[in-house]
C-alpha cells in the first residue's frame, strides 16, 4: 500500500507493507537515529515525534502515520546548531553510549513544549519510559532542568518553538 | 603488614589546564544529533541478514539437521550447521592471550549446553525470509538430562556438560568444574578460635543482565582488496581479531564504531564469528543484530555466585580473620570463570590488610543456563555483598560503629597486602605498596555529608515506614598488571591538531574525551585541538580493550607518553627552525615559545617540515603496561525507607565519595558511578532472572527483566576525595567499575538498621521483607 507522510518536514510517498511498523520505515529511509532495542515497547529508544506528541514507533503502524508529520532527533538541530535540550544534555556529562539519546531529546522537547518549567518529579514522570542503562539518569533529569531553564530565559527563542523547522 | 615510609612526595601542586576540566564529550555532537555512528546504522549494500537457529533444550545431543526446505526457501543464501564451521575449540572471553578461560566453545557444535545455544547459522536476503527459513529447518535432539541448580553442578552422577575431547584449560570438567582456586594466609581456624566474636553467614548474588541498550551487532564484508572486515560492537577488537584468526585462520580487520553500552558484555566475541563464517561462505557482506531476546538469553550474564563467610575480630575491633568460601556458576561455557572469581578476592581482600589469618577458595561450575561473563565489577560485586555484610554484623556484634570498624581494619598509604602478590588473574599477581589512598577522607567526609551520626540516632519507624542508614567500603584496581597493554598514536597536522590513534575501545564511558584530555595537558593545547581515531586494528596501535577499570590508567598513560614524545619532537624541530637550543624553548597554547619571546605554532612547524624545512611527518608510538593497579577507593552511604505493610525496599538517599586519584573529566567520572549505583540498584532491588523447569529463561525481555527507570532513582549523589595517584597519568586511577561494589551491601546494611532484618540474597524483594517482617512479629 501507499502511504504520505512528513518526516522532519520532508514529504515520503512511498509502497510498505501491510502491517510495517514505523522504526522499520524511518530507518528504511535513512532516519537511522531512531533504534531498534527491545522489540516489546518498553525502552522508549525508538520514540519520534507524531504531530507533536512522543510516540513509540516500534509500536506504530506506518499506515497510521498517513498524513501525519513525524520528527525525528534530526528535526531539533538546525543548520548542525544544537537545540537547548542538545546542548544541555552534551554539557552536562548526560550522554554515555548514546544510544537512548535520540529519542530522549524527541521526548524531552515534546515535554519542553508541553510544560516549559517542570519539575524533577515531572521530568522523571514524563521520561519514565526512556530507559538508559549508562548513565543513572542523574545527569539527563538535570541537563533537561538546565534546558528547560535555558529555553525560558532565551529571548529570540519563544518557549514552544525552539526546533521548529522554518 | 605496615611497610616502612617510601618517602613517596603525593605532589598535586601542578596546575592543570585541560585535565580535571569537564569538557564535553569528543563523541558528544554526533551522538546527540543522533549519526549514523552504531554498527546497525550502516548501510553495507546487498548484505545478507544473518540468524542464528538456538536450541530449544538445556542439554542435548544434536542427531541430525534438515535444512533442505530452509533452503528451498527463495532468498535463503546458506543454512551452515556444526559440520559447515571449522570444529576449533576457543573461549569467547576476551582477554590478554594465551587467555585464562577454558577452550571450551565451538563456533557451533554437536551437542547443546543451554536453552538458546546456536544449533544453526541462516543468511537470507530479508530479515523475514530469514526468520521463516529458521522455522523449516528440521533439528532432531537427543535431549540429555541438564544441570540447572549450580549448587548441585558437581555432585555425583550429573550429567557432563563437557563431555568433548577437545576442551582444554578446564579444571575439571568430568565434575562440571571448570575452574577452582584456593589461597591462604595462615590458619583461618586457628585464628578464629581466638577471635572473641565471630560472625558467620552464606551470601547469594545472582545472575543479571548487562541490559545495554544497543543488542549485539556486527557486521562482516570482504573489502575491494579481498580483505575481511568486521564492524563490531565491541569492547575487545584485537581479541576478536586474534580469535577470528585462530577459529578460521583468517586474517581481518576489525572496526568498533560507537557502541551503545557494553558494561562487559561485550567484552567476548558473539556475533563476530556467525557474520564471519557466512562472509567467509558467500563472499558476501553479512549482518546480524541480535534480538533483545537474544541479547538476554544467549550472550552472557553475571555469575551467580554463592560464597560462605566467616570473619572474626577481637574485643578490641581488630579484624582477625576473613575466610571466604565461594561457588561461581558460569553456565554453559567457562568465559572469565576463572577470572572472575579471583577477582571476587584481589579486588576485595586488600581493602581489609589489617587482617591476621585469610582463606579465599571455590569452584566455578558449569551449568545448563547462559553462560555468565564479564560484566562491571567482574567478581568484586558479588564478593563484596558478603565480605561488606558480614562486617557490618561484626561491627554490630562488637558495638562498633560500622565506619570505625571499617576505617581501623582497611588499608592505607604506604601499605600493601599480601594478597596483591598471590591473587591476580588467573595467576599470580604483583606486589604493591599503595601509593593513593583516601578511604578516611571518603569514609570520614562523606559520613558528615550524608548526616550519618544525625541520621542513626533517628527513631527508625515513624508510621508504616521504617528508616535505615547502612555505609559499605570498597576498592578495586587499575589495569591487569604485567598484562594489560595499550598503545597510543600520535601524529601532528599541519593546521595544529593532531591525530589521536588509541585502540582504546570507548563504550559510551568516554575514553575518547578523557585520552584526547591527557594528550592535550601534555601538549599544550585544546582538547579540539585532537582528532581522535580509536578501535580500528588495521589503523590504531593495539590496545587490550575496555575492561579491567584499565583504559584511564593503561591507555592514558600510553597516551601521556606518546604526548610527551610529541613534545620532544617538537622541541626539536622548533629549535631546528628558531636556530635556539632546546633549553631555551617552551610549549604554550599551541605554540614553541622561546627565552627571547620569540613563538612558533605548531601549525607553522608542521607546514615547514611538510614542504620547505628538513621534510618529515612527526609521528610518535608509545606503549605502556603496568607493573601495577592502584584500587580506587569508595565509601558509600544508604538510607533506606521500607513499607512495613508491603516490605518495598526505597532507596532514598545515596551517597558515594570517591577516591579515584585525578578525575580526568569530572562530570564523566561522575556520570561512572551515577551509573553504576544505579545499576547496583537494580541488581540489588530488581533484577532477577527466572527460569522454567526446563532451563529456558522466562525473564527475556524489559517487560519481564526490571531494569530501573527514572522514577525508581531518588537522591544520588557523588563526591570525589581530593586524591592523586604517582603512577597514574596527572593523578588518575580508575573509575568505571567501583560504583558497582558498595550498593548491595549498603542497601542491606541500611535494610538492617531499619528493620533489624539481615538479608543475604539477592534481589530483596518485597515479599521476602514482608515474610521477614511477618516472621520477626511471630517470634516476637
Amino acid at each position: 500500500m501507499k502511504v504520505e507522510f512528513k518526516v522532519n518536514d520532508r514529504k515520503h510517498s512511498i509502497e510498505i507493507e501491510p502491517g510495517e511498523l514505523l522504526v522499520e520505515t524511518l530507518r528504511r529511509l535513512g532516519y537511522k537515529s531512531v533504534k531498534h532495542a527491545c522489540d516489546t515497547a518498553s525502552c522508549g529508544a525508538c520514540s519520534v515525534q507524531l504531530d507533536g506528541n512522543p510516540v513509540l514507533s516500534c509500536r506504530t503502524f506506518t499506515a497510521a502515520v498517513d498524513g501525519h508529520e513525524i520528527k525525528t532527533v534530526e528535526a531539533f538541530s538546525k543548520e548542525g546548531e544544537l537545540s537547548a535540550v542538545q546542548k544541555a544534555l552534551v554539557e552536562e556529562g548526560a550522554v554515555q553510549c548514546g544510544f537512548c539519546i535520540p529519542a530522549l531529546v524527541v521526548t524531552a522537547e515534546a515535554l519542553l513544549n508541553e510544560n516549559p518549567n517542570p519539575t524533577e518529579e515531572e521530568i522523571k514522570t514524563y521520561l519514565n519510559g526512556n530507559l538508559c542503562r549508562c548513565t543513572g539518569y542523574v545527569s539527563q533529569n538535570h541537563a533537561i532542568m538546565k534546558a528547560a531553564e535555558l529555553r525560558r530565559n532565551s529571548a529570540s527563542v519563544p518557549a514552544g518553538n525552539q526546533g521548529e523547522l522554518s | 603488614m605496615k611497610v616502612p615510609d617510601l618517602g613517596t612526595t603525593l605532589t598535586t601542586s601542578t596546575k592543570f589546564k585541560v585535565v580535571d576540566t569537564s569538557v564535553p564529550k569528543v563523541d558528544g555532537y554526533a551522538l546527540v544529533k543522533g549519526k549514523t555512528v552504531f554498527t546497525d546504522d550502516f548501510n553495507i549494500p546487498n548484505a545478507l541478514v544473518v540468524k542464528i537457529l538456538r536450541s530449544p533444550h538445556a542439554h542435548a545431543i544434536i542427531r541430525f539437521v534438515d535444512a533442505s526446505e530452509a533452503l528451498a526457501l527463495e532468498g535463503v543464501v546458506c543454512v551452515l550447521t556444526h559440520k559447515d564451521v571449522p570444529r576449533v575449540a576457543y573461549t569467547r572471553a576476551g582477554q590478554g592471550y594465551p587467555e585464562p578461560s577454558p577452550y571450551d566453545t565451538f563456533v557451533l557444535d554437536k551437542k547443546v549446553r543451554y536453552v538458546g545455544d546456536a544449533v544453526a547459522i541462516v543468511a537470507a536476503e530479508t530479515e523475514e525470509i530469514a526468520n521463516r527459513a529458521l522455522k523449516l529447518i528440521k533439528v532432531e535432539y537427543e535431549v540429555l538430562p541438564a544441570v540447572l541448580d549450580y549448587e548441585h553442578a558437581s555432585d555425583d552422577g550429573m550429567p557432563v556438560i563437557h563431555d568433548e575431547p577437545e576442551i582444554s584449560g578446564a579444571y575439571d570438567p568430568s565434575r562440571n568444574i571448570a575452574s577452582h582456586y584456593e589461597m591462604h594466609i595462615e590458619d583461618v581456624d586457628k585464628e578464629l578460635a581466638k577471635c572473641d566474636v565471630v560472625v558467620e553467614g552464606t551470601y547469594y548474588t545472582p545472575n543479571p543482565s548487562h541490559a545495554m541498550m544497543e543488542p549485539h551487532t556486527a557486521i562482516s564484508y570482504f573489502d575491494p582488496n579481498g580483505r575481511l572486515t568486521i564492524i563490531s560492537s565491541t569492547q575487545v577488537p584485537y581479541h576478536v581479531r586474534r580469535i577470528i584468526r585462530h577459529i578460521f585462520g583468517v586474517e581481518s580487520r576489525v572496526i568498533k564504531p560507537r557502541i551503545g553500552g557494553g558494561f562487559g558484555g561485550k567484552q567476548a566475541i558473539h556475533v563476530e564469528a556467525y557474520v564471519t563464517a557466512v562472509t567467509l561462505k558467500t563472499g558476501r557482506p553479512a549482518r546480524c543484530v541480535y534480538t533483545r531476546e537474544e541479547t538476554m538469553t544467549a550472550t552472557n550474564t553475571r555469575h551467580a555466585m554463592r560464597f560462605k563467610v566467616r570473619v572474626g575480630a577481637s574485643k578490641d575491633g581488630k579484624l582477625r580473620v576473613i575466610d571466604m568460601d565461594g561457588l561461581s556458576n558460569t553456565g554453559a561455557y567457562g568465559e572469565h570463570a576463572l577470572t572472575t572469581f579471583m577477582v571476587a578476592g584481589s579486588k576485595t581482600l586488600p581493602l581489609y590488610n589489617k587482617v591476621k589469618a585469610v582463606r579465599f577458595k571455590g569452584d566455578v561450575v558449569y551449568t545448563n543456563i547462559e553462560p555468565a561473563g564479564a560484566f562491571r565489577g567482574y567478581g568484586a560485586p558479588q564478593s563484596m555483598f558478603a565480605l561488606d555484610s558480614a562486617l557490618d554484623e561484626l561491627a554490630y556484634k562488637l558495638g562498633m560503629d560500622p565506619i570505625d570498624f571499617k576505617l581501623k581494619n582497611s588499608i592505607r598509604e604506604g601499605e600493601t597486602s599480601p594478597v596483591f602478590r598471590m591473587m591476580g588473574e588467573g595467576r599470580e599477581g604483583v606486589e604493591q605498596i599503595i601509593q593513593s589512598c583516601k578511604i578516611e577522607e571518603c569514609a570520614l567526609a562523606g559520613a558528615k555529608l550524608f548526616n550519618w551520626y544525625e541520621k542513626k540516632k533517628r527513631p527508625k519507624v515513624k508510621g508504616t515506614k521504617a528508616r535505615g542508614c547502612g555505609v559499605a567500603f570498597a576498592m578495586q584496581g587499575s589495569s591487569i598488571p604485567a598484562i594489560d597493554m595499550g598503545g597510543a598514536t600520535i601524529k601532528m597536522n599541519d593546521d595544529g591538531t593532531f591525530n589521536l590513534m588509541i585502540g582504546a575501545t570507548d563504550l559510551g564511558t568516554g575514553s575518547d574525551t578523557i585520552l584526547a584530555q591527557i594528550a592535550a595537558e601534555a601538549l599544550h593545547t585544546t582538547t579540539d585541538k585532537f582528532i581522535v581515531y580509536s578501535s580500528d586494528t588495521d589503523v590504531t596501535p593495539f590496545d587490550k580493550g575496555a575492561y579491567a577499570s584499565s583504559t584511564t590508567y593503561v591507555s592514558g598513560n600510553a597516551t601521556k607518553r606518546a604526548a610527551e614524545r610529541m613534545a620532544q619532537e617538537i622541541l626539536k624541530a622548533a629549535s631546528e627552525i628558531m636556530d635556539k637550543p632546546i633549553e631555551e624553548l617552551h610549549l604554550e597554547d599551541g605554540k614553541v615559545i622561546s627565552e627571547s619571546g620569540h613563538s612558533i605554532t605548531y601549525s607553522e612547524i608542521q607546514t615547514k617540515l611538510f614542504y620547505s624545512f628538513k621534510q618529515r611527518q612527526l609521528e610518535v608510538t608509545e606503549s605502556f603496561v603496568s607493573e601495577v593497579s592502584p584500587p580506587p577507593y569508595m565509601v558509600s552511604f544508604a538510607e533506606v525507607e521500607i513499607d512495613l505493610e508491603t516490605g518495598k525496599v526505597d532507596v532514598l538517599n545515596f551517597l558515594s565519595y570517591v577516591d579515584c586519584g585525578t578525575p580526568i573529566n569530572p562530570k564523566l567520572a561522575r556520570g561512572q558511578v551515577e551509573g553504576a549505583t544505579v545499576q547496583g540498584i537494580g541488581m540489588v532491588l530488581y533484577e532477577e532472572h527466572v527460569f522454567d523447569k526446563n532451563g529456558r529463561m522466562v525473564t527475556n525481555d524489559f517487560f519481564t527483566y526490571k531494569i530501573p527507570s527514572r522514577k525508581d532513582v531518588k537522591n544520588i549523589k557523588v563526591e570525589f576525595a581530593k586524591s592523586y595517584e604517582p603512577t597514574g597519568p596527572f593523578g588518575a586511577k580508575s573509575v568505571s567499575e567501583i560504583g558497582l561494589d558498595t550498593p548491595a551491601p549498603a542497601i542491606a546494611n541500611a535494610i538492617f538498621d531499619a528493620v533489624g532484618i539481615r538479608v543475604k540474597k539477592l534481589p530483596i524483594k518485597s515479599e521476602d521483607i514482608f515474610f521477614a517482617l511477618k516472621n520477626m512479629a511471630k517470634s516476637l
